[in-house]
């Protein structure tokens, strides 16, 4: 698989200049590879929505560079737009940036900015209103009278429908009740296995992430700690909890049995794993 | 960005000036002001310009930032010092066509500008020095005497303290809002005018509907505290004028002694 996005020593402060500089970001450096599933992790205000901000240019870095596809996205400033169309970002609490009069218009703005044809745009719309689960007689009303978990849906495919390569989501599960919760994965799920694009997934639901992806980077006070598969990672416990993370229950009892001495592994992420290996030292 | 506007940005240090107690610290930036339009000569003027850097540094606050709240008056600033240079009086020293540069002309864009840059200076000790809250709250104490006429002063008081209160937050959501309509391919910096206001529409609107429904949401939970305007409220913290406030006060009034003594003694000083 080649690489989609790299990152390079990235770097960023705000408020410089002032007494209320913060270095959010501080020297990180990584590589997404071409329809991977990461997960990003970390304590609140450890650097996730400033750090996935940078990937598709809409901060600037302080210092340090953004490749996507091997290219330095801000090589022509005056372009930075084209890496927005290609990196799509759906923002914490995204229910706050609709404004059209409809559902369905404003799932188009993205595809319109894009300068698409009228046709185009009708099939992307239809397409990501079904890729996050809207009934199509939502299309017509207006996205002031939706509740919360409809209004992030609307927002979700406002991004789909301008069909990114890489989906980056910043706690898009933040606020749902547990159903709306479980709903919205396992629709990114689908969606992920369906397109094959890269997602960027930022989260504090610890059993969702092991879950769902393929590596997991996790992040303190604005460096990364690990960048590695959801098994590893949850394998250092306690280094986790000391950062303020937590970890999945069932990984804690494996963690917990295998620190007391008996023979399970450790960064046991399902059940069903759990049992298995549970049932193996029981027949012993 | 956005966020680059420091005028009537407050920045906490520890500094003598911060400790001032506001009621006095407004009252002395006023007396200040008029000094310094008392100030006729460069004497003078040269005088006030310097204790305000003295009262810069004292603030402990960055100079960097006060020549930042200078930038957005940096236009009216230039376009008053050209008016002011070609509209001299007495022998021209250069002349083109009606246009002529006197050395009259060329003395007062100098002093007008000075004077504006140190009026500059003086308010923006005031704003950065004092939390928004102890600036209304002084505001209202030194405005009571109004009531007299009818002039509800605490209700216009406690619309300043909200409005002041929430011009960061409505900033930072312009911010947010912007940056996640950029990402859906926005584009706000390219084209005319028409153009660019109508790219301000997917920003004003959702900014428009959560400031009625945040203000909605502040009117109810005033209303569940039982808020009920200024009649027989009482303070938790009651404004104490102390010793330091009367060491201002000392201060001041040398400063203004000051001012009249350059005033008399560097006649020859005056723009001529
Ligand atoms: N606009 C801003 N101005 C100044 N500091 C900021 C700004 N936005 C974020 N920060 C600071 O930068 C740090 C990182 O913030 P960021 O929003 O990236 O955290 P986060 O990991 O996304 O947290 P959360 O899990 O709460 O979303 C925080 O300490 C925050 O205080
Ligand atoms: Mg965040």
């Amino acid at each position: 698989m080649s690489d989609i996005l790299q990152v390079k020593n990235l770097t960023y402060k705000y408020a410089t200049g002032t007494p209320f500089e913060k270095t959010a970001v501080d020297n990180i450096s990584f590589t997404v590879r071409q329809g991977e599933f990461v997960s990003i992790i970390g304590h609140t205000g450890s650097g996730k929505s400033t750090l996935v901000q940078m990937l598709n240019g809409l901060i600037k870095p302080t210092s340090g560079k953004v490749f996507f596809n091997q290219n330095d996205i801000w090589k022509e400033p005056k372009k930075i737009r084209n890496i927005r169309f290609k990196v799509g970002m759906v923002f914490q609490y995204p229910e706050y940036q609709l404004f059209e009069e409809t559902v369905a218009k404003d799932i188009a703005f993205g595809a319109k900015n894009m300068g698409l044809t009228e046709s185009e745009i009708q099939n992307r719309v239809e397409s990501s209103v079904e890729f996050v689960g809207l009934e199509k007689s939502f299309l017509k009303k207006s996205p002031f009278e939706l509740s919360g978990g409809e209004k992030r849906r609307v927002a979700i495919a406002g991004v789909i429908a301008m069909n990114p390569e890489i989906l980056i989501l910043d706690e898009p599960t933040a606020g749902l009740d547990p159903m709306g919760r479980e709903l919205l994965l396992s629709q990114i799920r689908q969606y992920h296995e369906k397109q094959k694009n890269t997602i960027l997934f930022v989260s504090h639901s610890m059993e969702d992430v092991a879950r769902i992806s393929d590596r997991v980077l996790v992040m303190n006070s604005g460096h990364t700690e690990y960048f590695d598969t959801p098994e590893n990672v949850f394998a250092q416990g306690e280094h986790l909890k000391n950062m303020g993370l937590k970890i999945p229950q069932i990984t804690q009892i494996m963690n917990t049995l295998s620190d007391k001495g008996y023979h399970v592994g450790k960064g046991v992420l399902t059940i069903e794993k759990a049992v298995e290996e549970l049932l193996t030292i029981l027949k012993k | 960005m956005i966020k680059d506007i420091t005028l009537g940005q407050f920045f906490p240090t520890n500094s003598l000036i911060h400790k001032i107690d506001p009621r006095v610290k407004i009252i002395l930036i006023s007396v200040y002001i008029v000094f310094l339009f008392i100030a006729k000569n460069f004497g003078s003027l040269g005088f006030m310009t310097c204790i305000t850097v003295i009262l810069m540094i004292i603030t402990k606050i960055p100079l960097k930032l006060y020549f930042k709240g200078l930038r957005p008056v940096l236009f009216i600033l230039l376009f008053t010092s050209v008016l002011n240079v070609f509209y001299g009086s007495g022998e021209p020293i250069w002349q083109w066509g009606i246009l002529k540069v006197t050395w009259n002309g060329i003395q007062t864009a100098v002093f007008v500008s000075v004077r504006i840059v140190v009026l500059i200076m003086i308010s923006c000790i005031l704003t950065y020095t004092t939390s928004p809250t102890d600036l209304t709250d002084a505001l209202e104490r030194i405005m009571k005497p109004l009531t007299v006429f009818k002039i509800q002063v605490h209700e216009i008081a406690m619309m300043m303290t909200i409005a002041l209160r929430f011009v960061p937050t409505l900033l930072e959501e312009t911010d947010k809002i912007m940056n996640a309509q950029k990402a859906r391919g926005a584009d706000m910096e390219s084209g005319g005018i028409v153009k660019k206001l109508k790219a301000m529409i997917p920003v004003l609107i959702p900014l428009f509907v959560s400031s009625f429904n945040r203000a909605f949401d502040l009117a109810v939970a005033m209303e569940c505290r039982c808020y009920r305007g200024g009649k027989g409220r009482t303070r938790m913290k009651v404004l104490k004028a102390g010793k330091i406030d009367v060491i201002a006060v000392i201060f001041s009034v040398i400063v203004l002694a000051g001012v009249i003594v350059c005033n008399v003694m560097f006649p020859q000083l005056t723009v001529k």
